[in-house]
């Protein structure tokens, strides 16, 4: 083949690519039109059936507002997640960060200081929890169900300690603001609401922002690759020590993040929160499609999984449905979704 | 069945056939797979099917596993139509295959293994009397010695697939379809397979017997079926073909020769890689080497013998205790792939679904992988850029896919390699080590990788490459190095060596 019809070819192979790019896009785009009829004619029949309380903007509001703390905590499992690990200390990570945050927050007399150093406290202590995890892994291949159990346990064992078993409480206006305060006043009042609450606000820029490196930037990439298959990876030139360290590391400060905004929502710092938080980051993560064996997955995926989970809970609660019939519903739901998300790709695969 | 061939006989046993397939088709997105093709297994029979990756064999075994369902066709079993529904289906009408990946629970048993899914059962729990004495009973049919209760991952390769031979008569199978069984072997090994399959002929069991290797077809087959495309172009019995025609049936073309002309030797002044008593305790000692610009060193040896160890050292994977590299002349220490690849070092590894490809991202991001900063733009990656430089080299290598967006999974086992290669063509490495680079890949693309070691070498390129097939050391090195426990034994200049000498040194008969 001469160089000219090389080009030529290299033109066509790259012109038929960026066509079947443009393909897969608007199959993606369709399938999400599709989901959001699909969506949308669920939450009329749901808003009916709630006598259209469902819907109200104060309860969406309100939906979103509880969704803040599982979707942050979420996000960094995900990572962890596509590399095919797990972080199994995230909820009581939250109970650590939460009182040490609260401890902070108390022995400053300036209000801006103690929120900042509280906030600088809460997801350094988590960050450093997530290096603890993830260094055994990197570095001796323990699994990180171990790792992650094992920090689980201390760090729970360590906020009791901390506090002697009872909760702190936390007098900062500002420091609580980020958990109960509202921005953009304006916007909320043509909604006949107070504005957008904080944590939605810090939900929001944590999943975009993490979608945004999941998909766009060398480190996404390499958390893939490194799901995918982690000797190629190495062999690729890939430092898989520094980027598997470090996706315990953000998933370690996110759940601080996430404990921020719960111990600033509840105005304290309680050594028993977070309890089962870890299982409901693992179950928005798996909702969203990404999955346990690694490789592959996508953050806004986990962030319909927590939406819909979010969204279960409260309806359940309009309808009064009681609180242990909830969990049944909730592990039915989780079941039947992943289910059918294994069933649509076997029949992608075999078309 | 009535007839069966002779035992041992060389020409083809003229019995009706145990098993045929009339006019099998299947298509997969965008791939004829297999279009209209028929074929058939006597008794007694070794039937090779040979042609290039994405011919449609491994298709036709699938269908013959019951792995996936044809589109149209029919399979008869003894002349009666049957409809193979699942790999267990497959399993009772007498159909046994044997993957190249194999089908073995490495932490059990052999005896284990062999019975496995089929365990004689005493009251509610395994009779391991009755299971022992089964599993005996296949392998004596082998004539060959396993240990019974040895865990299978301690095994070697060749005995492993001996275990998988014993289960398929365990199930008393009557054609056993064997997929590449010799890609991992030794030649003393091979010659052991070859035993124990005219053993099999002679108990009147038919035998598919799949291989890219030339010489083996015409060592074992009686007869040969060539598909190219998807579609069957030929089935004749194996005294009536060359190994010319065979090619050209598979490529449909005739290949002037198996090896590209190598160009003149480069002048040995300033090597391009000096290797100087490099060790690694229990797989390399005290090596010393010299690789110079555009040229190329075969490293020849058995397996085991610790040319995959030398080249994993060199290229920063594994760890050396003692010894040196330099690099034209500077100082080499790479302490991860990541610095040797920084400093010119590209290694293109042996087993490309483990070590060189991620399966399940697209050609782009596998080709991209080893250099990803280059296309990052801004912060982000610049799909874009990848894509016109991946289009470019996938021409240049002559990669067949219907676009870069391909998952790796989906490619046959020479665009797989392709694209490995491509990974490494995509910023011009100084030195390039190749480890078995035509390993499980057919005619056709084996001359295109060897034209272009040959393009890079005269680039100005050093290539160190592994081989365990000697011809493809022979034809494609300027000098060859030896390798026997460890060591370089010997090292031959261009033209000095044959094959025999090679083995005498590799197999250690001749003290270095």
């Amino acid at each position: 083949m001469s160089a000219s019809q090389e080009q030529n070819v290299a033109r066509v192979v790259e012109s038929e690519t960026l066509k079947l790019e443009r393909q897969k896009r608007r199959a993606s785009l369709l399938r999400t039109v599709g989901l959001f009829v699909g969506l949308v004619v669920l939450l009329t029949i749901v808003n009916l059936a709630t006598h259209g309380n469902f819907l109200q903007p104060g309860n969406v509001l309100n939906v979103l507002r509880q969704i803040a703390v599982n979707a942050i905590l979420a996000t960094g499992q995900t990572l962890v997640i596509i590399t095919a690990g797990i972080d199994l200390s995230v909820g009581s990570l939250i109970a650590l960060t939460g009182v040490l945050m609260a401890g902070t927050v108390n022995a400053q007399q300036s209000v801006v200081l103690g929120m900042i150093l509280a906030a600088l406290v809460g997801m350094s202590v988590g960050g450093f929890a997530g290096f603890i995890n993830g260094l055994p892994v990197v570095r001796f291949g323990l699994p990180p169900f171990i790792t992650t159990l094992a920090m689980m346990l201390m760090a729970r064992g360590s906020a009791f300690l901390y506090t002697g078993g009872r909760p702190i409480e936390i007098n900062n206006s500002a420091f609580n603001f980020l958990g109960s305060g509202f921005v953009f006043p304006s916007l909320g009042h043509l909604f006949g609401i107070p504005g957008i609450p904080m944590p939605v606000i810090i939900m929001l820029v944590v999943v975009i922002a993490g979608s945004y490196v999941l998909t766009q930037t060398r480190f996404g990439r390499y958390v893939y690759a490194i799901g995918g298959n982690e000797e190629a990876a190495r062999l690729s030139g890939i430092n898989v020590f520094n980027v598997k360290l470090a996706v315990y590391v953000v998933s370690g400060a996110l759940a601080g993040l996430a404990s921020l905004l719960l111990a600033a929502r509840l105005n304290s710092g309680i050594p028993q929160s977070g309890q089962g938080y870890e299982l409901q980051s693992i179950a928005a993560v798996v909702v969203g499609g990404t999955s346990l064996m690694g490789g592959r997955g996508s953050i806004g995926g986990t962030f319909v999984g927590a939406l819909l989970i979010g969204m279960l809970y409260n309806l359940m609660n309009l309808l009064s449905i009681q609180s242990y019939a909830q969990e049944v519903v909730l592990g039915a739901v989780i079941l039947a979704a992943v289910l059918l998300d294994q069933l649509r790709r076997q029949y992608l695969a075999t078309r | 069945m009535t007839e069966q061939g002779g035992p041992g006989s060389g020409n083809s046993p003229d019995g009706a056939p145990f098993l045929s397939m009339h006019g099998i088709s299947k298509s997969y997105p965008g791939v004829q797979a297999l279009d209209g093709v028929s074929f058939d297994v006597r008794a007694g029979e070794v039937h090779a099917l040979v042609g290039e990756n994405g011919a449609g064999k491994s298709t036709l075994v699938k269908v013959l596993a019951g792995a996936v369902s044809a589109d149209a066709g029919e399979i008869l079993i003894d002349d009666k139509p049957v409809v193979i529904r699942s790999p267990k289906h497959a399993e009772q009408l007498g159909i046994a295959v044997i993957y190249q990946e194999f089908n073995l629970v490495p932490s059990m048993s052999v005896a284990e293994n062999i019975m496995l899914g089929r365990e004689p059962t005493r009251g509610t729990g395994i009779d391991w009397a009755a299971l022992r004495t089964q599993a005996t009973a296949a392998i004596s049919q082998l004539g060959v010695e396993l240990p019974l209760g040895v865990e299978v991952r301690r095994l070697s390769v060749a005995q492993q697939q001996m275990v998988e031979i014993a289960k398929a008569l365990s199930t008393n199978a009557r054609v056993i379809v064997m997929d590449e069984p010799s890609a991992a072997l030794t030649t003393s090994e091979v010659a052991v397979l070859f035993e124990i399959i005219r053993k099999l002929k002679a108990s009147g069991v038919g035998i598919v017997y799949i291989s890219h290797r030339l010489e083996e077809i015409f060592a074992i087959a009686d007869r040969v079926t060539i598909f190219r495309d998807g579609k069957l172009v030929k089935t004749d019995v194996r005294n009536a073909l060359t190994p010319d025609d065979v090619i050209r049936f598979m490529v449909g073309r005739s290949l002037s020769s198996h090896f590209p002309t190598l160009p003149q030797d480069p002048p040995r002044e300033h090597p391009l890689l000096a290797v100087r008593g490099l060790t690694a305790p229990g797989r390399i000692e005290n090596v010393s080497l010299e690789v110079y610009p555009g040229e190329i060193v075969g490293l020849a040896g058995l397996i085991g013998a610790g040319r995959t160890s030398l080249l994993r050292a060199i290229c920063g994977v594994d760890h050396f205790t003692s010894g040196s590299l330099t690099l034209n002349g500077a100082p080499l220490q790479p302490r991860s792939p990541h610095e040797a690849i920084e400093a010119g070092l590209a290694l293109v590894t042996e087993d490309r679904k483990t070590q060189g490809l991620i399966l399940g991202m697209t050609i782009r991001e596998n080709v991209t992988l080893p250099h990803l900063e280059d296309f990052v733009r801004n912060g982000h990656i610049d799909r874009r850029k990848e894509s016109t430089a991946v289009a470019k080299l996938a021409a240049e290598l002559r990669i067949r896919t219907p676009s870069l967006e391909q998952i790796a999974r989906n490619l046959s086992g020479g665009n797989q390699q392709k694209v490995v290669l491509a990974k490494w063509l995509l910023k011009k490495a100084k030195l390039f080590c190749f480890d078995e680079p035509t390993r499980g890949i057919d005619v056709g693309a084996k001359l295109e990788i060897y034209e272009l070691m040959v393009k890079l070498a005269e680039a100005g390129a050093g290539i160190l490459m592994a081989s365990s097939e000697l011809p493809e050391v022979l034809g494609m090195s300027m000098r060859i190095a030896v390798m026997h426990k460890g060591r370089i034994v010997k090292i031959f200049g261009r033209g000095e060596s044959t094959q025999e000498e090679i083995i005498r040194y590799a197999t250690g008969t001749i003290a270095a």
